[in-house]
């Protein structure tokens, strides 16, 4: 299987969000893949060199510094068909969701949105993606190539370096890029705590936090106390307690950290259908019979304001 | 200007769903089933540029059996002009969902396509970008604002960097993800007055369409199951045991 990994960028840099996709390229086809990254003057390429590429290929031009996925797309496409790949693959994101879907419909290839297993059995691709918010895990065959993918970053964790260099290759894009839709700017930003997705701790805070500085006050702080990211419940969000792009769940982010702490969080299946891959899941809630306790490996039945001082302190002095 | 809408049946996001006896499918005995909630997002903002009178007509547009006229006759009493149903039993991949939708566009010629961002059954989040590729119009998926003007829309669009802001000119397609309003309820009184709005069917083969489903759902299973641990009586006890048993601090 050729594999075309299309590296996650804003425009200007490269994200380690790409790493999942390399992790997959190099369980599924580790001889035979390249990467593509597109933007202008595109930085930190290096985040993609090390894991045994064929190659590299960058794609700067100034109608693609920022990621419109109309601009994006048949750069995309074009490169796929020069490369013959049999799968054009990334690690399942808005950025990926957005563009990935538009090359599929470039291509007329069918699409595998956020896998988490792949095979081939008869001649066929054959994988496993969530389905129903998550309740339920469906196998999927697919005929053809090429095969639109996008996979699900907590499944394929992280590549292994592989001590040689890919080269880098500086790439075409195609003649006309069609430049209707303009990006006007963007608003957001983790405030310096990790990335949701990446990091290794997250404290998730529901609606009973009540207003944006209580939220900060008590899930910031425990999240800083374990340097760790912080996550939002839709009711909160909803309700102007947390910023959207904090949003776990369904129609959030999947994260999958070594530790997810729930805070005042009921455990509705859209919310699970995004963290109940981590590995170890703390609830804390006045509730006992709130669901969330159901997937919690250490549940709490206590009032966050009573205790979450007190366990951030306790958090503090245990790691100093 | 002319607005079209697609709809998805699915089954209603709070039912339980569960394999079935032979692992193929889901659990369809008695399952609730509804209009998908994106669709239902995009629907509201398309009656409301309506109610603004920013657009003349409302166009719902289904593909699937005859049971998703139910989910039209809901689009048409929430204040839909009229629908279309696109009928089938075909079991239906992405791409030949979007091949449909753009024969029903090419037929109706809208200024404007809104449509849910993803449907809460197969959560594949593909058809409004496929839609856009094969139509050539530029794209705005996740949309959690929308402004039109002169002939533009303004669209604030959920990213996993935060919200993004984009102007494009239309036709175009544009995706809506939750926040972009809160559907109207139903009133009775719009039910009684939707039937005797318009609602027409047609076959893939009316449009010229013959599609060709290369992606098949052939099992369903649950996740494994992760068991409920231990209650803790408080914060020490919850730190000694995250940092001695589970040592993940
Ligand atoms: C199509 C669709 C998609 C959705 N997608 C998502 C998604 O991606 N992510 C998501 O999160 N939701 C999603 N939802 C919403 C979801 O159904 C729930 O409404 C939401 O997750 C509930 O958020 P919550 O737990 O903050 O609020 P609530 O349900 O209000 O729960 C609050 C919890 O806090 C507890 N509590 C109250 N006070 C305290 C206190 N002082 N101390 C400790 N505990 C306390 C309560 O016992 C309760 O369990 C979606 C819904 C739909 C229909």
């Amino acid at each position: 299987m050729k594999i075309l990994i299309v590296a996650e960028t804003d425009g200007g840099r490269v994200s380690e969000k790409t790493l999942p996709a390399i992790a997959f390229a190099q369980q599924q086809s580790p001889d035979n893949f390249t990467i593509l990254a597109i933007g202008e003057n595109l930085q930190c390429i290096e985040t993609l060199t090390g894991y045994g590429a064929q190659a590299v290929l960058t794609v700067n031009h100034p109608a693609l510094a920022k990621p419109l996925a109309e601009r994006y797309a048949p750069v995309i496409a074009h490169h796929a068909r020069q490369l013959g790949a049999d799968a054009i693959v990334a690690t399942t994101t808005t950025f990926s969701r957005d563009v990935l879907a538009r090359v599929a419909g470039l291509l007329d290839a069918p699409m595998l949105s956020d896998i988490i297993a792949l095979e081939t059995a008869n001649g066929k691709l054959v994988a496993k993606r969530p389905i129903y918010s998550a309740n339920l895990i469906g196998t999927f065959e697919v005929e053809g190539s090429p095969v639109v993918i996008t996979v699900r970053g907590p499944a394929w964790g992280k590549p292994n370096p592989t001590g040689a260099q890919s080269p880098v290759q500086s790439a075409e894009a195609p003649a006309a890029i069609p430049q209707r839709a303009e990006w006007l700017g963007l608003q957001g930003g983790s405030g310096g705590r990790p990335d949701l997705t990446q990091a290794r701790v997250v404290v998730s805070g529901g609606r009973p936090l009540k207003d944006p500085e209580t939220f900060e006050k008590y899930i910031g702080g425990l999240a800083d106390a374990l340097g760790g990211a912080v996550g939002a419940t839709r009711a909160a969000v909803d309700s102007g307690i947390a910023p959207n792009e904090l949003q776990v769940g369904q129609t959030g982010k999947t994260v999958a950290p070594e530790l997810y702490i729930a805070v005042a969080v009921s455990g509705s299946v859209q919310h699970l259908a995004g963290m109940k891959d981590s590995k170890v899941i703390v609830a804390i809630n006045t509730d006992p019979e709130a669901p969330i306790f159901q997937v919690a490996d250490y549940g709490l039945v206590a009032d966050l304001y009573q205790v979450l001082p007190e366990l951030t302190e306790l958090v503090k002095n245990s790691r100093a | 200007m002319k607005i079209l809408v697609s709809v998805k049946r699915v089954p209603d996001p709070y039912a339980k769903i569960t394999p079935n006896a032979t692992g193929a499918d889901i659990n369809r005995d008695g399952l609730q089933m509804a209009v998908n909630p994106f669709d239902e997002i995009a629907l509201e903002e398309a009656i409301r540029l309506k109610e603004a009178g920013k657009a003349s007509e409302v166009v719902a547009v289904s593909i699937g059996g005859a049971e998703s006229q139910e989910q039209l006759r809901t689009a048409l009493a929430m204040g839909a002009d009229r629908a279309i149903l696109v009928q089938t039993d075909a079991l239906l991949d992405a791409p030949s969902v979007a091949k449909i939708l753009a024969a029903v566009y090419q037929r109706e010629q809208p200024q404007l396509m809104l449509m849910g961002k993803q449907a809460i059954d197969m959560d594949e989040n593909q058809v409004g970008q496929m839609l856009a590729a094969l139509l050539d119009l530029p794209q705005a998926t996740f949309a959690s604002k929308i402004t039109l003007e002169n002939g533009s829309a303004i669209v604030e669009r959920e990213t996993d960097n935060g919200i993004e802001t984009l102007k494009t000119p239309l036709p175009a397609i544009i995706t809506a993800d939750l926040r972009l309003n809160e559907p109207r309820y139903v009133a009775l009184t719009g039910i009684v007055r939707a039937r005797s709005k318009p609602l027409e069917t047609l076959t893939p083969a009316d449009l010229g369409v013959q599609v060709q489903t290369r992606m098949r759902l052939v099992k369903v299973e649950a996740p494994p199951a992760r068991k409920a641990g231990k209650r803790v009586s408080d914060v020490h006890e919850l730190v000694r045991l995250l940092r001695e048993e589970a040592r993940v601090i």
